[in-house]
């Protein structure tokens, strides 16, 4: 049959299960919005910014666990998508981007538009494609799809010239892909698996770590097997959160810069580390030559270059993280540590990170708590990146497993709405709440009018400080409290904003009236955007400073100034 | 094995518009030090095989090889530095060379092995062939008479062990005739 490569792109979607699309037409991709309309089943939800359909597209993967789809033209387009894609990269988060670009005979003449967009994302996209004929765009966008979610996931990039949407081809389905060079190692080396049971079984101290990779992979049941079997204390990552019950009596916490203490210090005092589905990123390790010297680590990756980059492992595998493990727990024998697990309280105890001070005042962390407990641990968290972020973490008890988004890679600021955007669309039924900070807010508040457009009853909770948060702490631990750039004075009046929009608007300035709030907003039929006014120079603790060791942790102080 | 040293990664890659790119790209990103890169097609139609000298040590060569193993256009990858392997590095040397120099330099030229392929009234081109050192050595002993320029092609390694003894051949032995 012959078909157009516009109508192609989309025949290759839908067979890929893709029904919804993020973007933005322009010129170079105009072809392809055209004959959008002949396939309904292709739902295309129009952005206010590039950006935000690369960041939908994000929060939309991680809650369906199918890539994210995103369009955007040539040019400013592309390059407008550059922060989720390597959002994503960062985060091994599925999409398939494709771009518009110039005509494929007025490539590298810098025509109207023009840019190179596969140079660009070269080292921030898992792979990506210049399509010059349209008789080869079946079978990259088979290819860009398996890719993208094969192995360790990753956004992949189709480029496609606007004469080649046009171009008229005989259409037949692709066939088998022909890669040679990828092919993901999913079932982990049998020696090795034996090997990592044995030192489980040996070990006294034993600490799991899960990372992305266990929700990535959904392994929650072979993680809880593992752990319950050889009663193993259970630490996340901070991307690796809600993989694990956080009401288990196993649940230790995360570790780093910003997690628990006693997480860190569990880490610290471990003999043994099973690293499964993370990457020793530096917000964990502090400073990685003095990281965790006294433990053996076992390390489960899918990714084989992840092995070895930052920590030295005594038994790597590589593998899938659930196919892993499912096979490694016939070979683990049950186990108690009980003297183990008493230190483990002991830990918690002196060092309780997530106390909340009494106080009039309305903080931060209260509003996240609230928000916690009056979802009862079950709603799908968006983040930006920052103190609120931080606050997020550590405050809400997560009870579902991948119900935390949050931009831990790259840290895109604005990640919180256009992700909370994606994650609605994903799952219509589910209860988003966004917590904001009023920076990264404004960075893609622009995504508002989608959000209404599309009646998106997303919740945000902006946790408005009138700052930079996070920069501001620093300033004031690194310099000094010297405030440079970072106090919005000129922030809008967010409830007026959001009722702009047609959103409801709810502002919150005392303590009291925080629950109140949370609930009418989950009461309310659609969108709401509750700007809570909290304190301006709340910080955010535990603190490794960056580069240094868990026993160079800062613990919130006893009388924190708020307190007071 | 030495902290840092040189090391010799050959590569078979997809012969595409970008794929080097895309690999350099890679090197740069990661902060890898690439000393010489050569590349020309393989055996395979649609292949190419590249040689890689890397500086590092024996860590950063192990990120070097699984990094380079997960671009997708790259399809195989063989540390053969410490293997049995054959290097080979052609370089062409203009030399200063008059009359009083010149039996001087025929004779270098030939304990090298090395030939003249230009002659002009005060130049010579020197053709050597040879591993790394040797061609060095050469350059180095050629300064005293005064070298204009140097142009090499870095180094090209093969493994001792032939891919017909030890795994399944690469491409059939027509193929390879069909090639030459």
């Amino acid at each position: 049959m012959i078909k157009k490569g516009s109508q192609i792109v989309c025949e290759s979607l839908l067979r890929e299960g893709c029904n919804v699309v993020f973007g933005i037409p322009g010129g170079a991709i105009l072809p392809l919005y055209q004959a959008l309309p002949e396939y309904p089943k292709l739902r295309h939800i129009l952005t206010r910014h590039e950006q935000g359909a690369s960041l939908a597209a994000d929060g939309y993967a991680r809650v369906t666990g199918k890539p994210g789809v995103a369009f955007a033209t040539s040019g400013p387009g592309a390059t407008n998508l550059v922060t989720g894609i390597a959002s994503a990269q960062m985060d091994s988060v599925p999409l398939v981007i494709v771009t518009g670009q110039v005509n494929s005979w007025a490539i590298g003449s810098d025509a109207f538009q023009e840019t190179d967009i596969t140079g660009i994302t070269l080292p921030i996209t898992k792979h990506n494609l210049l399509v010059m004929d349209a008789s080869e765009i079946a079978t990259s966008i088979k290819e860009a799809f398996y890719i993208a979610n094969s192995g360790r996931p990753g956004p992949v990039l189709v480029d496609i010239p606007r004469d080649v949407f046009v171009q008229e081809v005989e259409y037949e389905e692709p066939g088998e892909l022909n890669l040679p060079g990828y092919s993901p190692n999913f079932s982990g080396h049998s020696g090795q698996i034996r090997k990592a049971a044995n030192l489980i079984n040996e070990s006294e101290k034993p600490v799991i770590v899960a990372g992305h990779g266990v929700i990535i992979s959904k392994a929650y049941d072979e993680l809880k097997a593992l752990a319950e079997k050889a009663q193993i204390p259970v630490i996340t990552t901070l991307l690796g959160i809600s993989c694990f019950p956080e009401d288990h009596v196993l649940w230790t916490g995360w570790p780093g810069m910003h997690g628990m203490a006693y997480s860190s210090l569990a880490i610290e005092e471990a003999d043994l580390i099973i690293a499964l589905g993370m990457r020793f990123d530096d917000r964990i390790t502090g400073n990685p030559s003095k990281f965790a010297l006294n433990s053996k680590k076992i390390h489960i990756d899918v990714d084989p270059s992840e092995i070895g980059k930052n920590i030295a492992v005594d038994v790597p595998i590589v593998g899938d993280v659930k196919e892993v493990l499912n096979r490694m727990n016939n070979h683990v024998v049950n186990a108690t540590h009980p003297t183990w697990l008493k230190r483990i309280d002991v830990l918690k105890e002196d060092h309780p990170s997530l106390q909340i001070p009494e106080t009039s005042k309305l903080l931060a962390r209260q509003v996240v708590k609230d928000i916690s407990d009056e979802t009862r641990g079950g709603a799908t968290i968006v983040t930006g990146v920052g103190q609120h972020q931080m606050w997020a973490a550590q405050h809400y008890r997560f009870k579902k497993p991948g119900t935390f988004l949050t931009s831990g890679g790259l840290g895109t600021m604005g990640y919180e709405v256009p992700a909370a955007m994606g994650a609605q669309v994903a799952d219509p039924d589910s209860t988003v709440w966004s917590i904001a900070g009023d920076g990264g807010f404004q960075m893609t508040l622009c995504e508002l009018a989608t959000i209404a457009e599309n009646r998106l009853p997303v919740k945000f909770a902006i946790l408005n400080n009138g700052f930079l948060g996070m920069v501001r702490q620093w300033q004031e631990i690194f310099f000094d409290s010297s405030y440079v750039s970072t106090a919005y004075t000129g922030n809008p009046d967010f409830v007026r904003l959001a009722e702009a929009y047609g959103i409801k608007g709810i502002r919150v300035t005392d303590k009291t009236q925080v629950k109140t709030a949370i609930a009418e907003a989950m009461d309310h039929d659609g969108p709401v955007l509750v700007d809570f006014i909290v304190e301006q120079e709340e910080n955010v603790y535990p603190m490794i400073p960056s580069g240094m060791t868990v026993f160079d942790m800062i613990e919130e102080p006893v009388s924190e100034k708020v307190t007071t | 094995m030495k902290s840092s040293e040189k090391h010799t990664i050959t590569a078979l890659v997809e012969d595409r518009a970008g794929v080097l790119n895309r690999i350099s790209s890679m090197f740069r990103r990661r902060g890898y030090n690439i000393s010489s890169l050569a590349v020309g097609k393989s055996e395979s139609a649609g292949l190419s095989r590249m040689t890689f000298v890397v500086d590092g040590d024996a860590k950063t060569v192990e990120m070097v090889v699984k990094n380079l193993h997960k671009l997708v256009e790259v399809i195989k990858v063989s540390d053969i530095s410490e293997g049995n392997a054959v290097s080979r590095e052609l370089a062409l040397i203009r030399v200063k060379c008059d009359v009083t120099s010149r039996s001087e330099i025929m004779q270098i030229v030939d304990i090298f092995r090395a030939k003249i392929v230009d002659v002009s009234q005060d130049t010579l081109i020197i053709e050597v062939t040879g591993n790394e050192d040797k061609v060095n050595s050469l350059v180095d002993l050629l300064g005293s008479f005064g070298v204009f320029e140097v142009m090499r092609t870095g180094t090209v390694a093969m493994s001792r062990r032939t891919s017909f003894e030890q795994d399944k051949p690469v491409s059939s032995p027509t193929v390879l005739e069909n090639a030459s």
